[in-house]
C-alpha cells in the first residue's frame, strides 16, 4: 500500500513501481471484472473547430466498465482526501493562508522572480528565461545538444505537456522516457495524460496489459497489476540508467532559496535528477512561494487534496547541480503573464495542480480526462485552457453544472465554478457560443421578459403538455426523453390555478383554511 | 409583513402543486402573500448560458414585480441564488440590490426569517432521503458541505425534523450533483442524464420511499431519471411536507 492509506508506511524502495500502480489504482476498490472492453479514447482534435468534448464522454460512457472504474476510483480519491481534512483542524485556515501566499506572490512576481533568479545562480543553476512553449522546447533541446546529450529521462510535469516538448524532442532526435509508471504508460500508448497526478486512471488493469504486450512484449493476457509494473521496471530501466539527461518539473520554487521542491511517490524525480550530471527544470513561473516556511503550508495540503495521503512518499528538494554537473532551470510564461493580467480569471494562477477539482467533479469523474481535448482537464481545465485557445477551447466551460464543489475542495480557494460561469459570459459576448444556442437565449430572454408571451408560450390548461415549453427546450430535437421521462403534466399551470382560485386580484378565498389536499399527489 | 411569492417558470408549468403549498404553508404563518400576475423568470436560463445581456429585461421585471414587498420567497434555491448572486445583467440601482436582498429561499425564509419551531399538521410517515440543490448548498449555505471542514448543519432537515413520521435515510453521496444544471440538461443531456441516473440508484439502494428537495428542478429531473430505471421511489417537494401532505 502506499499514498492511498492515509497511514502508509514509508520507506519502501523508491523504484517501487507497484506502489504507484496501487494508488493509482485505489486498491480499495473492488475492480470490475476484466474483459475485452476497449478504452475510450478522447475526442478528434479537427483544426480551427472546437472540441468536442461532449461527444468523447458520451463515448467514454458508453464504455461500462471504464465509466464504472473511474467514477469509483475517483470518488474514492475523493473521499480520502474528506478524511484527511477532518484529521487537520485548521484545514480551512490552511487553504486560506494557502490561497494568501499565492495571491502576495502572484501580485509580486516581477520581485520574486528576480530573487529567484539571484539566488539560484548564486547556487551555481543556470536560469533560462522562456517565454513561450518553443523557446522553451528549444532552450531545453539546445542545452542537450550543446552538451551531445540524446536520452532524456524525465519526471511528471504538466508544464511539458503544455509545450508539447516530447513531440517537439521526438523530432529532433532526442529521446524523451518518462519516469513515473502512470505517465510512461501513457507514452508507451502515445496518449496524453488524462489527469494531472493520476496520468493513466482512465485505464483498465487489462488496458495496460494490452499497451505492455504491444510496446513491451508482456504477455497480452497477464493484467496482474505486479507483473506488469515488473516488466515495464525490467525494460524501461537500462534505458534510464543510459540516459544522458535529466529533467523534473516543480511544485514549488522558494526565492528566498533558489531552489525547487518535487512531490513525488515513487521517488523518480530524485532518479530523473541524479542518475545522470545534468539536470534541467521545466518550471512555470507561477510556481514561486517566497520563503521555505510557506512550503510547509502547501506540502500540507498537496497529496491531500490529491490523493488523501497526508504527504507524498518524496519531497525532493533540488537546490544546485551535482558535484562536476550542471542544473538548469527554464521559467516558462507561456500566456502566464497575459493571464495574471485578466481581472477575472487571474487568481487561476494560484493552482498547484493537485487534481482535488478533477476527483469530485460528476462531469470530469463520468466524462474521462481525455475527452477534453486538452492539456488541462476537469474544472481546473475549463477555466485555463481558454487562456491558451478560446475558440478551441470554447465548449469546454459549458462541460460543468456549475455545482461548485470543485471551487469547495481547491486547497488555494480558487472560485472555480464562478470562473466558469464567467468564461460563459466572456465567450457568449465574443460570439464563442454556437449561434442556435445564441438565438435560442435571444428568443427565451425576449419571452421571458414578457408575461404576455410568456404565458403564451405555455400549454393550455385543457391540453396534454406533450414537449417542454419552448423557453426550456427550443430546438428541434428533444434531447431530454433520450435518458429520462418527460415530467408529468399537471391540468394547468400555477398561474392558471391562483386566477381560478384567488381572483386577480388574489383576494378570492384568500386566508382560507388551507387543507392538506393541495399538498398533492406526490408523483 | 408584505410577502411576494415568486413561483419560477417550471414549477409554474410542470409543479404548480410546489406553488400552492408554498403559499398556503406561507399563509399558516399569517402572513399577507401576494402573488405578483406578471411574473415569469429570474433569467437563469440565460446567465447560466453566458447571456447576461440576452437576461437583462427579465431581471428587470423581476425587479418591478417585486420591489414592493418586504421579502420576496420563492420553492428555489437556484431562482434564489440567481437573484441573490447573479442579477447582474442590469444597473444595480438601490431599488434592485434591495430586491436582491430580500429574496429567499423557502427554507431559510422559514429557518432563518420565520424561525418556525413547528408544523403542528405535517405528519409524513415515511423513509425520505433528502437532496440539497447545488446551489441552495453551495451558494446559499442552506446546510453544511462535505467538501468543508466546517460545523455541521442543514436547515432542510432541521424543519424536516419537525415532521410527525418522518424518518431519514442517508444516500451514499449526498452532496454529489445530481446533473440537473438548467440548461445543461438539455445541451449536454448524455452526462446530465447519466448523473441523473446515478443519482437515482443511489437514493433506491438507500431504501427511501420519497425524495424530498427544496428544489423542484433537481426533483423532476431526478423523477424522470427514476421513472426511466423503474426505481420505486417517489418525489416530493418540501414546501408539500411542510405543508401538510402525507404521501
Amino acid at each position: 500500500m502506499s499514498a492511498a492509506t492515509p497511514q502508509a508506511p514509508a520507506g519502501k524502495s523508491p523504484e517501487g513501481a507497484p506502489e504507484h500502480l496501487t494508488h493509482a489504482a485505489g486498491a480499495s476498490v473492488t475492480m470490475p471484472p476484466r474483459g475485452p472492453e476497449e478504452q475510450p479514447r478522447g475526442p478528434v482534435i479537427r483544426p480551427g473547430r472546437p472540441v468536442d468534448q461532449s461527444g468523447a464522454a458520451k463515448r467514454f460512457m458508453a464504455a461500462p466498465q471504464h465509466l464504472a472504474m473511474h467514477d469509483q476510483r475517483l470518488w474514492d480519491l475523493r473521499q480520502k482526501r474528506d478524511r484527511q481534512m477532518h484529521g487537520i483542524e485548521e484545514w480551512e485556515e490552511l487553504r486560506q493562508l494557502a490561497s494568501d501566499i499565492k495571491m502576495h506572490t502572484l501580485t509580486h512576481l516581477d520581485h520574486y522572480l528576480e530573487e529567484f533568479e539571484r539566488n539560484a545562480l548564486a547556487n551555481g543553476v543556470k536560469v533560462h528565461w522562456a517565454k513561450d512553449a518553443g523557446e522553451h522546447n528549444s532552450i531545453v533541446v539546445d542545452i542537450m545538444r550543446s552538451r551531445g546529450a540524446k536520452r532524456l529521462i524525465k519526471s511528471k510535469s504538466m508544464l511539458t505537456e503544455e509545450c508539447g516538448f516530447r513531440e517537439y524532442a521526438a523530432e529532433r532526435g532526442v529521446e524523451v522516457i518518462e519516469t513515473d509508471l502512470g505517465e510512461r504508460i501513457q507514452q508507451l500508448d502515445d496518449e496524453a495524460p488524462s489527469h494531472v497526478v493520476v496520468p493513466s486512471v482512465h485505464k483498465l488493469r487489462t488496458d495496460v496489459a494490452a499497451v505492455f504486450a504491444r510496446t513491451l512484449g508482456t504477455d497480452p493476457d497477464n493484467a496482474d497489476a505486479n507483473y506488469l509494473a515488473e516488466q515495464q521496471r525490467e525494460t524501461t530501466r537500462p534505458l534510464i540508467l543510459s540516459a544522458d539527461a535529466g529533467m523534473t518539473g516543480c511544485n514549488f520554487a522558494v526565492a528566498e532559496t533558489g531552489s525547487v521542491v518535487v512531490c513525488t511517490n515513487e521517488g523518480n524525480a530524485d532518479l530523473s535528477a541524479n542518475t545522470t550530471g545534468l539536470h534541467i527544470v521545466s518550471m512555470g513561473i507561477e510556481k514561486l512561494i517566497p520563503k521555505l516556511e510557506n512550503l510547509a503550508v502547501f506540502v500540507r495540503l498537496l497529496s491531500r487534496s490529491a490523493l488523501g495521503s497526508p504527504i507524498t512518499q518524496y519531497t525532493s528538494h533540488f537546490r544546485g547541480p551535482r558535484k562536476g554537473g550542471e542544473m538548469h532551470i527554464v521559467l516558462v510564461d507561456n500566456g502566464r503573464t497575459d493571464r495574471l493580467g485578466m481581472e477575472q480569471f487571474w487568481t487561476s494562477l494560484k493552482c498547484i495542480r493537485c487534481g482535488a477539482c478533477m476527483n469530485t467533479c460528476p462531469v470530469f469523474r463520468r466524462s474521462g480526462g481525455l475527452s477534453y481535448g486538452a492539456t488541462y482537464a476537469g474544472p481546473i481545465g475549463l477555466i485555463i485552457d481558454p487562456t491558451f485557445n478560446r475558440h478551441k477551447y470554447s465548449t469546454l466551460p459549458f462541460a460543468s453544472t456549475m455545482n461548485g464543489s470543485c471551487t469547495n475542495v481547491c486547497p488555494v480557494k480558487i472560485n472555480i465554478h464562478e470562473q466558469i460561469a464567467g468564461w460563459r459570459k466572456v465567450l457568449s459576448e465574443n460570439h464563442e457560443i454556437p449561434a442556435f444556442k445564441k438565438n435560442m437565449m435571444k428568443a427565451a430572454g425576449a419571452i421571458l421578459s414578457s408575461p404576455r408571451l410568456y404565458r403564451a408560450s405555455l400549454p393550455l390548461a385543457d391540453s396534454a403538455l406533450r414537449h417542454l415549453p419552448r423557453f426550456i427546450i427550443y430546438n428541434r430535437m428533444n434531447t431530454w426523453t433520450r435518458g429520462r421521462e418527460m415530467p408529468h403534466t399537471p391540468r394547468e399551470t400555477f398561474h392558471q390555478w391562483y386566477k381560478r382560485e384567488r381572483g386577480k386580484d388574489g383576494k378570492k378565498g384568500k386566508g382560507s383554511n388551507p387543507s392538506a389536499k393541495t399538498g398533492g399527489d406526490a408523483s | 409583513m408584505r410577502v411576494g411569492l415568486f413561483v419560477p417558470c417550471y414549477v409554474d408549468a410542470f409543479h404548480p402543486e410546489v406553488g400552492q403549498a408554498t403559499l398556503e404553508l406561507l399563509e399558516r404563518f399569517g402572513l399577507d402573500v401576494d402573488y405578483p400576475f406578471d411574473q415569469t423568470c429570474c433569467g437563469q436560463p440565460m446567465t447560466n448560458t453566458g447571456c447576461h445581456e440576452e437576461s437583462r429585461a427579465t431581471e428587470e421585471l423581476f425587479v418591478k414585480n417585486f420591489s414592493e414587498y418586504d421579502y420576496i420567497v420563492a420553492p428555489s434555491g437556484s431562482c434564489v441564488n440567481q437573484v441573490r448572486r447573479n442579477f447582474t445583467a442590469l444597473e444595480q440601482t438601490e431599488e434592485v440590490t434591495a430586491v436582491r436582498a430580500k429574496t429567499f429561499e423557502l427554507v431559510e425564509f422559514l429557518h432563518d426569517i420565520l424561525k418556525v419551531d413547528a408544523f403542528p399538521w405535517a405528519e409524513f410517515p415515511h423513509k425520505v432521503a433528502l437532496h440539497n440543490n447545488c446551489n441552495a448548498l453551495r451558494g446559499l449555505s442552506i446546510a453544511s458541505m462535505s467538501e468543508l471542514r466546517n460545523e455541521r448543519f442543514s436547515k432542510p432537515k432541521d424543519l424536516l425534523g419537525k415532521v410527525r413520521g418522518l424518518e431519514f435515510v442517508d444516500i451514499a453521496r449526498p452532496d454529489e450533483c445530481c446533473g440537473f444544471g438548467g440548461t445543461f440538461s438539455v445541451f449536454e443531456e448524455g452526462i446530465s442524464s447519466r448523473m441523473g441516473q446515478d443519482k437515482a440508484r443511489d437514493q433506491a439502494r438507500s431504501g427511501a420511499d420519497y425524495v424530498t428537495s427544496s428544489d423542484s428542478s433537481c426533483l423532476m429531473h431526478q423523477e424522470g431519471c427514476a421513472r426511466r430505471l423503474q426505481l420505486g421511489q417517489k418525489y416530493i417537494h418540501i414546501s408539500q411536507i411542510l405543508n401538510g401532505s402525507r404521501a
